[in-house]
């Protein structure tokens, strides 16, 4: 029932490694951690959910307001390592049509770090 | 006539304790029978229900409780929030809710709750809202028809 997060800095990159559960106790640190992030100008926000095992509403309303944040200040919201409960989760809401979106690959290993 | 067994539980609406109701419901529904993506299904529309209770109580400065039935039939799960700490009928105020409109806007535009009660909507078979005394919602969840024929055995089945 915990998360942890993660965060590897690199020029105009951002790399957030979220792990754990995201839910209405562990959102606010999701959010102190992301936000800023997206809040630097012309900066690649790389969200890595690989080791999330659950997250619902709340964890999505921060990843949507990363994703507003983001367009505001010329900045790019991406996830990535998403696995097949987060897609549906993303599918159900339409999200996935709307958000720079990378599911697990089949086979793995081919993760590409952009 | 009971053809159903009753679990109740009662919770302070702190955020703290959503995940542990999400090892209830994970533990009752892997004990019926359901499958693992049914089960995530229930986790996320049971902590749907209750962070809307949880942020509410939060805003209003004031820490109630949050109780929750669970109606285990041999088909289906019934789940019933309350922002009420005090136990309620199940059969009585199944019969006064109301069926649940989710109303048409893009995701963006929904209000605060809004995307959690679109998602319970969307993972559940059926819900149900009552807004009478604070907000009740009920959610049903049938189990996988593909399971039940394959396995008379109903709720005894066993998850191994």
């Amino acid at each position: 029932m915990n998360l942890s997060i993660d965060i590897q800095e690199r020029e105009h990159h951002s790399i957030i490694f979220v792990q754990g559960e995201v839910d209405v106790y562990t959102a606010e640190q999701l959010k102190k951690s992301l936000i800023p992030l997206t809040e630097e100008t012309e900066n690649l926000v790389e969200v890595n959910l690989d080791g999330v095992r659950y997250m619902d509403s709340t964890g999505l309303g921060i990843l949507i307001g990363a994703w507003k944040s983001a367009k505001k200040h010329h900045s790019h919201l991406k996830l990535v390592q998403l696995n097949n409960r987060l897609m549906r989760l993303f599918k159900v809401t339409g999200l996935d049509q709307m958000m720079d979106i990378h599911p697990i690959k089949q086979g793995g290993n081919q993760y590409e770090n952009v | 006539m009971k053809t159903f067994d009753f679990i109740q539980m009662r919770f302070p609406a702190k955020a703290e304790y959503v995940g542990i109701i999400r090892l209830s419901i994970s533990g009752i529904a892997s004990r019926m029978g359901f499958n693992y993506e049914e089960i995530e299904d229930l986790k996320i529309a049971i902590s749907e229900a209750v962070t809307n209770t949880v942020t509410h109580a939060y805003k209003e400065d004031e820490i109630g409780e949050v109780s929750i039935g669970f109606g285990v039939y041999s088909d289906r799960l019934e789940i019933m929030v309350s922002d009420r700490g005090e136990s309620f009928n199940f059969e009585e105020i199944k019969e006064e809710i109301g069926p649940y409109h989710p109303r048409e806007s893009p995701i963006e535009n929904l209000r605060e709750g809004g995307l959690g009660l679109f998602l319970i909507d969307a993972l559940m078979d059926k819900v149900e809202i009552n807004n009478d005394y604070g907000v009740i919602v009920l959610m049903t969840k049938y189990i996988h028809e593909a399971e039940v024929d394959s396995d008379d055995n109903e709720i005894s089945t066993t998850q191994q």
